[in-house]
């Protein structure tokens, strides 16, 4: 399946009709703490597609991190139905979230999290000894320009290096989907950009299917498809005819 | 209450299993403290008062028959404040319902009045009525163990006659707190009384009217204590004196001594271990509580809070941890105390013995436990408050790890990226790592050095009664007898190997050591007695002496150095004999020659003290009803008896000491693994948190952090038994006296005891610990800068 998205993608053909990778139906999300509660989520429904790129923005509390944890099998919904593919997320345990983010899932976080005692290539490797058909670890750090730092240990990294070796964790296993939470939210113009064109250059060539999030809206310029939150649900959806490189996005 | 103040109680209820696991580990200490020392105390001031009131003797010494007026020029000694001269004499006892004989030993009292010293002090009835010579007091213990009361009855082979002895009352005596028979090890009621009786009847029965053979000496405040003896050696040896001896040579006092110097030596090493090990545990805790407030600190810092102010704040909160260890503690302590007491009251018999809470020994244990406590803040606190305010506000710089040498061992290894950091992260903290390390350890070690007392006392067992004394029984006489006497012996019914001991008291010296002890003469070719090196290899006396190692120390002598045997007996005849070989025995301090060597030292023909027996099992009773018949026996001694009440007394014990020492071992184990283990999950949320994410299961996510706990478990238990074996032979140095000395043995079921409480106990912290991995909230983790 991958391999002839990939193929596809290889040719510069986008799929004419992209099947879907994630559809919810009116998903819920309550937290509550002590006496407080709060409507993270209010019957979102959402539908996203293969192959695609997509951004997700809005405000802070918006509502848009805690969809993106849904979908990656962190966090459960209070209410409503969400799909992987065919598989229903929602009716899933513990266990089969667990082995859904390891067959299916690349995650990639606004503080890249490393582990701090092991280098780029072993940080990798730590996802290729467990996944199902892996690309090789230097394979993955090559992808995002880190051929050559593969032994330096995430201390000897800066902020930008640091965030391009998680996402080559994150692709390493070679996820359907790619999911980034502001993956560029602690770096300056120059790094957060390197790392922006690393994601597309994968969705690009591997043709996983990659949502972000940010609340950076010049990212948007760069998505097949923008999503903006407000206040616990999908404001508007737009699809973007063309798209821009992240070199000529505005900070 | 100030915002510190709350904030710290906070803190306390937070961090309340850590806390707990730290204060239990301290409270052991301090219930340690508090119990043994305690009852070191209760023990050492209830003997004194004891010997007090009841004006113990200061010097012992015996004869074989001395004029009543000999007390006169005993007096004049200068120095000597009383003295009293009394008949003491061993009987066999018939006792109704009891087959074996048991051994009496009978003293006299004045006719009218109580004794001057070694006073009795009656529990029950009353001394003898004047002149009526069947009327007897007994010591308790022997009274309880027969189940006997006033009006009841036994009888004596006194002097070859069977007199009936009626109880009149019981008492307890300072000579008899540790009531142990002529020739025994061990306590045991039933087959030893002391018999007061009236001294006109018994001196006449044994032909000593006007005269006596035992004497008492309380010296005088400024008394010079070896003129004294020497002196008293003089007067005494024309009436065959075997030489005076001071209270600690005096057999009761003297395994008191023992007891109690044994506890000193535990009050002084075990609390100690447990206190470092709590201040390492608290240190490590609030290290990470430190590292974790690091902002705040920087914080209060740039509000205007002084250094100091915050480092009394954290050493408040380790304090607050010291002090619900130290309370816990002496809930413990004081509980134990009472258990410890009555524990004693089994074997030390005295009219009172009341286990005192003294406040001195609660105020120490107290002070060390927070001193303990605090001295685990103070490395902890002073490396946050020498940040400045600026930053220790800015976040930590990520730990840096850099590869090494081992990076190549690892990578040729092909081990996991899970193992290897568990590898990084004991190598990048290796000393954090080596005191968690030392710290299971410890645990490891407190139970072996806590178990091997077992194993100690069964190659004691074995030492003393299979390989040492193979004889049945020791049957001791009125006085020496003649050589033919073993004859005798052999033709007592079920007899079948009978060998003669000759032995007689004597002094040895070697240059500035003097030490009093007993000459043994054995035949070489003994059967039911050997001789045995360190070593296991036979050893025999031929041409010279051989020493017990612990008398030849004390002795300061070597191989073939001349020892000096002074003979009280004699009229202190001086002979010159060479060390030929050292004997390794565990109780007492014997000196063994042939009795062709010590006839010639003593200028007598060779002589029989005591028999030693081979029984035909089948004929026992028979043995028995012959030997209460028999005037010249003057004591049995069956050393099967001894050695089942040996075994009873260290099984009644074992199974609550063990549990006892297998708690205080897990709790160290606990206390460590459990906080290591919770300090490296806070440490690592973030990490082990971002694993689960990438799809990790909470076992492969668990491996890493309970791994490296294993790897450190795994490592510290041998290194926890070779500590053990350290600190049980500490124990057993420290144990050593005249009367025994424990061998350092450890069986292989020790070291594999103490394997499984150390391996259970970090087991179950890691489970407690796994549990919380499960818990991991993982998007909040996400969220969060550490």
């Amino acid at each position: 399946m991958a391999q002839e998205i990939t193929q596809s993608t290889l040719l510069g053909i986008v799929d004419p009709s992209p099947s879907r990778v994630f559809h919810t139906e009116g998903i819920t999300k309550i937290y509550r703490t002590g006496a407080v509660e709060v409507q993270a989520l209010r019957g979102v429904n959402v539908e996203l597609f293969s192959g695609e790129f997509t951004v997700l923005l809005g405000a802070s509390g918006s509502g848009k991190s805690t969809l993106l944890n849904i979908l990656g099998g962190l966090d459960h919904a209070s209410g409503g139905r969400a799909w992987f593919r065919d598989q229903e997320l929602t009716l899933m345990t513990d266990r089969g979230l667990t082995r859904y983010r390891r067959d299916h899932v690349g995650f990639v976080f606004q503080f890249y999290n490393l582990v701090p005692s092991l280098t780029a290539r072993e940080n990798v490797a730590l996802v290729t000894e467990i996944a199902a058909e892996p690309m090789p670890p230097e394979e993955a750090l090559e992808r995002v320009g880190l051929g050559h730092r593969m032994d330096h240990f995430p201390a000897e990294m800066s902020g930008g290096e640091q965030q391009r070796v998680a996402i080559a964790r994150a692709i390493a296993k070679r996820p359907e989907v790619l999911l980034c939470d502001e993956p560029t939210g602690a770096l300056d113009s120059k790094t957060g950009v390197q790392v922006l064109e690393a994601l597309e250059k994968i969705n690009a060539e591997l043709g996983t299917s990659t949502i972000v999030i940010t609340h950076n809206a010049g990212i948007q310029a760069m998505a097949h498809r923008v999503i903006r939150f407000a206040d616990g649900n999908i404001a508007d959806v737009t699809v973007n005819d063309t798209r821009i490189n992240p070199s000529e996005i505005e900070w | 209450m100030q915002s510190l103040d709350r904030k710290l109680l906070r803190d306390m209820i937070r961090l309340w299993s850590q806390s707990l696991a730290i204060a239990l580990v301290l409270a052991v200490g301090v219930a340690i403290m508090v119990m043994m020392g305690g009852a070191e105390r209760s023990l050492r001031e209830t003997r004194d008062t004891f010997y007090e009131r009841n004006r113990f003797g200061d010097i012992f010494a015996s004869v074989t028959r001395a004029p009543t007026d000999v007390l006169g020029q005993v007096e004049a000694i200068p120095g000597v404040g009383m003295a009293e001269a009394l008949v003491s004499k061993y009987v066999i006892l018939d006792i109704e319902g009891m087959t074996a004989p048991a051994t009496g030993q009978l003293i006299s009292v004045p006719s009218a009045g109580v004794p001057k010293m070694n006073v009795p002090t009656l529990s029950s009835g009353q001394w003898p009525d004047p002149g009526q010579t069947g009327q007897v007091v007994v010591n308790e213990n022997f009274a309880t163990a027969h189940g006997f009361k006033i009006g009841d009855q036994f009888h004596g082979i006194i002097n070859g006659q069977r007199r009936a002895l009626t109880i009149v009352g019981t008492a307890l005596s300072p000579e008899f707190i540790y009531t142990i028979g002529p020739g025994s090890i061990m306590p045991d009621d039933r087959r030893f009384g002391v018999i007061w009786m009236e001294g006109a009847a018994l001196a006449a029965v044994y032909n000593l009217t006007g005269a006596f053979n035992t004497l008492t000496v309380g010296l005088g405040r400024d008394a010079n204590r070896d003129e004294v003896i020497r002196q008293l050696d003089l007067i005494l040896s024309p009436y065959g004196g075997t030489g005076a001896f001071f209270r600690k040579d005096q057999i009761s006092n003297a395994f008191l001594q023992g007891e109690l110097d044994q506890l000193s030596t535990m009050v002084k090493v075990v609390p100690p271990i447990f206190l470092i090990i709590s201040a390492f545990l608290v240190n490590m805790v609030l290290g990470r509580l430190i590292a974790l407030e690091r902002e705040q600190i920087g914080l209060l810092k740039a509000l205007g809070y002084h250094k100091g102010e915050i480092a009394w704040h954290y050493i408040k909160l380790a304090m607050s941890i010291g002090a619900l260890g130290v309370a816990i503690g002496w809930g413990f302590g004081l509980w134990g105390g009472r258990g410890m007491a009555e524990l004693y009251a089994q074997f030390f018999h005295f009219p009172y013995l009341v286990y005192v809470p003294y406040p001195s020994v609660y105020a120490i244990s107290a002070m060390a436990g927070l001193a303990a406590a605090a001295l685990g803040a103070v490395t902890a606190v002073r490396k946050a408050v020498a940040l400045s305010p600026a930053v220790a506000m800015a976040p930590p710089a990520p730990a840096r790890y850099q590869s090494g040498l081992t990076d190549r061992l690892i990578h040729l290894m092909r081990m996991r990226q899970t193992s290897v950091m568990i590898w990084r992260s004991l190598t990048r903290w290796p000393i954090r790592a080596g005191l968690t390390m030392l710290g299971i350890a410890t645990s490891a070690a407190v139970m072996v050095a806590a178990l091997f007392m077992f194993d100690a006392m069964d190659e004691l067992l074995d030492k003393s009664f299979v390989q040492l004394n193979r004889q049945d029984v020791v049957i001791s006489f009125a006085g020496d007898r003649p050589r033919s006497v073993i004859e005798d012996v052999g033709h007592l019914p079920g007899v079948m190997v009978a060998e003669g001991v000759w032995s007689m008291p004597v002094r040895l010296k070697h240059g500035q050591f003097s030490r009093r002890t007993s000459l043994e003469a054995r035949d070489p070719a003994s059967e039911l007695t050997h001789l045995l090196t360190e070593a296991g290899d036979l050893v025999t006396p031929e041409g010279g002496i051989v020493l017990t190692r612990r008398l030849a120390r004390q002795l300061d002598l070597d191989l073939g150095e001349s020892v000096r045997v002074i003979f009280p007996s004699l009229g202190g005849r001086e002979e010159r004999i060479p060390v030929v070989g050292y004997a390794a025995q565990s109780f007492g301090m014997g000196a063994y020659v042939t009795p062709e060597t010590l006839s010639r030292l003593t200028g007598l023909a060779p002589r029989v003290s005591l028999a030693n027996a081979l029984i035909d099992p089948d004929q026992v009773e028979a043995l028995f009803a012959a030997v209460k018949a028999t005037p010249a026996v003057a004591g049995l001694v069956e050393m099967a008896a001894i050695r089942q009440s040996f075994n009873d007394t260290i099984a009644q014990n074992a199974g609550m000491m063990t549990t006892i020492n297998s708690l205080m071992a897990a709790l160290i184990a606990i206390g460590v693994v459990y906080n290591a283990a919770r300090i490296q999950l806070s440490e690592r949320a973030r990490e082990l948190a971002s694993l689960r994410i990438l799809g990790f299961t909470r076992g492969e996510v668990s491996y890493i952090l309970l791994g490296e706990l294993a790897v450190l478990t795994i490592v510290a238990i041998p290194v926890g038994l070779l500590m053990g074996q350290g600190l049980a032979a500490a124990m057993v140095t420290g144990f050593d006296s005249d009367l025994y000395a424990i061998p350092l043995a450890i069986s292989r079921a020790t070291y594999v005891r103490a394997a499984w409480v150390v391996a259970l106990a970090s087991a179950l912290s890691a489970l407690v610990v796994w549990r919380r991995i499960g818990r991991m909230d993982l998007v909040a983790v996400m969220k969060t800068r550490e």
